[in-house]
């Protein structure tokens, strides 16, 4: 498989995916002698589950895209990030960056700091990440001046305004922090103002996803007497409707700019 | 915002921009993000960032009660400050004295006084921020001030796209778009110069306009490839051969035309679009004072020299041959149907379309399709589900905020909604053929076969196969 190239056969070792219909789907690591089962059935292969649920990714894909682009990202940057948590943003930040950018993750929780490092193996692209356990908002990202851009995603930001800045390049680079919290964002815009950055704006962006169905109203009966005008007005029709449970709010993103002078 | 050319250093261009006008002389040498003024027709480098006067107590009111409206409050005329501009008086100088000259302003809450001085600046003090371009720079410039010109996709829109698509460094991308080269530059971005893009034109070449400034260095181009749309449907019957290309009179001469023209299309567009640019200026009162400098790609210049006519003549034909090998090179990429992924965002109906260009890309990849409107897409939806060979079909659109974060006053500022268009989303798989019929299995690729064995293919999903 590989996360950050495309190959045609699945190998023992792959993380797959699968597609049990209706948008439903779970990772599965490929390996001999192994069953799946799925409610269509066991995968009667060489498959076993890992089981990572892939809700928390899919809720977030909204965002990655939004701060993938708004921090400029390409081949060959050199990204900072903290926390790592499940490793969701790290993925996609890996996918931009390779084959010849760098991510330096930080992750002050022990036990999964070491997942997120087994799983960057697992999936091969360990090569384009390193992952230090360490506070972000106390130490840094333990680089500095490397970086064309940083993200955070913690609970106290403004803390860590300053590292951002250290590890950011002479030359300048883009910032982002992940917030649910307007307060947090306040806080947050205040110590990027002080720190120097510029071009700072917050954004909000939300999914919104339709059902297609095609859909048919009953004509109301006026009293006209049964006739053959179930007609014209009363045609069905295809129509996206929205999915019951939209997304409401995941956080706010807030960016910025480094500039040097 | 503005996208202007930079030309080569030496050479003296004036450039129009938000009401002002200067040469661009001035700017090179610095850094990207450095901010200029405007004097008389040239551009200055003041300092980075002004020390705000905050440390002196500031006289404000709490409230507008005693506030009238009587059209006095300020006591320089429209004369008194026509004649301090004409002086040649900075912008800040000028801020200071209408302050100094406003009865009001004392007794104006600190927000107030603050959104005064706020708006002030903004129409006396002529600051210029020179920027990189970028897909995000771009992308919001176009559809700020181009929005027609992109069928109104939106940059978060776009932005979707790009990780819908799963574009990346490595990928082989066909695209079709009619957005200026916007989206076709965005995937240059997240492409890096690793992989090929084959894009498929309408008309008589591909527009490259917004492309043209992202000033991406020529090495991308190797793996860029161009391929007319109206060349596809024999492409796909098999009826497709390389006198196609240039023996059919009629048609050589519309490729000639393209040839010779094209980028005299794009440096003609890309000016109607900088004119049309400064004469919307007026009226994108909160556009940013930022502008982004791009570095012309000489690929993309008109030919400075043109010589007598005959080697005109030459050059053309020339360039004909080169392009109609660069044809067969994308027709035999296509070929393969093995393409990584498809990104439609046009402003032909997206049906026939995906339908069709499906046909290209290989089992297990994403596509996305990009629509001014909904309705096309429901229509295209059930058309793809009836194909079948697609899977996790999305239809979807994002929502932007926008917000002011202030001390004490935030709030959102913008809520942007319909204007940013519509995608719909998927992965290909294999089409059902051993189902359909059995006598196709022998014609089914490896991977195929593969499945019957090992089936669970990565991110190509079994359900068919299952239930």
């Amino acid at each position: 498989m590989s996360f950050v190239a495309y190959e045609e056969l699945i190998k023992e070792g792959d993380t797959a995916i699968l597609s049990l219909g209706h948008g439903a789907m779970v990772a599965v690591r490929v390996q001999r002698g192994a069953q799946t089962q799925t409610r269509h059935g066991v995968l009667r292969h060489s498959v076993d589950l890992i089981g990572r649920p892939f809700g928390s990714k899919i809720l977030y894909s909204t965002d990655i895209a939004l701060l993938t682009m708004m921090l400029e990202l390409r081949p060959g940057s050199v990204v900072c990030e903290s926390g790592t948590g499940s490793g969701s943003v790290s993925h996609a930040l890996i996918r931009t960056i390779a084959p010849t950018g760098h991510l330096h993750s930080v992750e002050f929780h022990q036990q999964r700091a070491e997942k997120a490092r087994e799983e960057f193996q697992e999936h091969r692209v360990g090569r384009w990440v390193t992952v230090r356990n360490q506070d972000v908002c106390r130490s840094g990202f333990g680089v500095s001046h490397v970086a064309d851009a940083v993200f955070l995603d913690i609970p106290s930001p403004w803390e860590a305004v300053g590292h951002a800045w250290d590890a950011l390049k002479v030359e300048g680079g883009r910032f982002c922090s992940f917030s649910p919290c307007i307060e947090q964002v306040q806080r947050t815009c205040q110590a990027l103002a002080a720190r120097g950055f510029s071009e700072l704006s917050t954004l909000e962006v939300l999914p919104r996803v339709y059902n297609v169905r095609t859909v048919s109203l009953p004509a109301p009966d006026l009293g006209a007497g049964p006739g053959p005008e179930a007609g014209p007005d009363a045609s069905p029709f295809r129509s996206g409707t929205p999915m019951k449970e939209a997304v409401g709010h995941t956080g706010y993103l807030t960016f910025a700019t480094k500039t040097p002078g | 915002m503005c996208s202007k050319q930079c030309k080569s250093s030496g050479e003296s261009k004036k450039v129009t921009f938000e009401k002002q006008w200067f040469y661009l002389d001035n700017i090179i040498g610095h850094s990207y993000g450095t901010t200029f003024e405007v004097t008389n027709g040239g551009s200055l480098q003041p300092k980075k960032k002004k020390e705000e006067p905050t440390s002196e107590t500031k006289e404000a009111g709490t409230d507008n009660r005693n506030i009238i409206d009587d059209g006095k409050s300020q006591k320089l005329t429209q004369d008194d400050i026509k004649a301090l501009k004409d002086k040649g008086i900075k912008g800040e100088e000028i801020v200071q004295q209408l302050i100094e000259n406003s009865t009001t302003f004392r007794d104006k809450t600190e927000f107030a006084q603050d959104k005064y001085i706020k708006k002030k600046k903004k129409k006396y003090e002529a600051i210029i921020t020179v920027v990189k371009p970028s897909t995000r720079i771009l992308s919001i410039m176009y559809y700020a001030r181009e929005p027609g010109k992109i069928n109104h996709m939106r940059y978060d829109t776009l932005a979707q796209m790009l990780t819908l698509g799963n574009i990346r460094a490595g990928n082989k991308m066909i695209v079709m778009e009619t957005c200026a080269g916007l989206v076709l530059g965005a995937m240059m971005e997240r492409m890096g110069g690793f992989g090929s893009i084959i894009q498929l034109y309408p008309g008589g070449g591909p527009v490259r306009a917004a492309t043209a400034c992202f000033g991406f260095p020529k090495s991308f181009l190797s793996g860029l490839y161009e391929f007319p749309l109206n060349k596809v449907d024999s492409l796909l019957n098999g009826t497709f051969s390389a006198e196609m290309l240039s023996s059919e009179p009629k048609d050589s001469a519309s490729v000639e035309e393209s040839n010779g023209t094209l980028e005299e299309k794009q440096t003609s567009e890309q000016e109607k679009e900088d004119s049309v640019a400064e004469a919307q200026e007026s009226h994108h009162p909160q556009e940013q004072e930022t502008m982004e400098i791009v570095s012309q790609d000489p690929e993309y210049k008109e030919p400075k020299e043109r010589g007598s006519k005959k080697d005109y003549i030459q050059e053309k034909q020339r360039r004909q041959e080169e392009q109609r090998k660069r044809h067969l090179e994308a027709a035999a990429l296509l070929s393969e149907r093995n393409a990584d992924g498809l990104i439609v965002a046009s402003r032909f109906h997206p049906t026939p379309l995906l339908l069709t260009l499906l046909d290209f890309v290989a089992p297990s990849r994403p596509f996305v399709v990009y629509c001014q409107y909904k309705e096309p897409l429901l229509e295209c939806y059930t058309k793809l589900r009836e194909r079948g060979g697609v899977i996790n079909l999305r239809l979807s659109e994002t929502w932007l905020r926008n917000y002011q974060v202030l001390p004490d006053r935030s709030h959102p500022k913008l809520l942007m909604s319909g204007g940013g268009g519509y995608l719909l989303s998927g992965f290909t798989v294999a089409m059902d053929n051993l189902k359909a019929d059995p006598s196709l299995k022998s014609n089914a690729s490896t991977l195929e076969l593969h499945k019957t064995e090992e089936p669970a293919a990565k991110k190509r999903k079994c359900p068919e196969s299952d239930s």
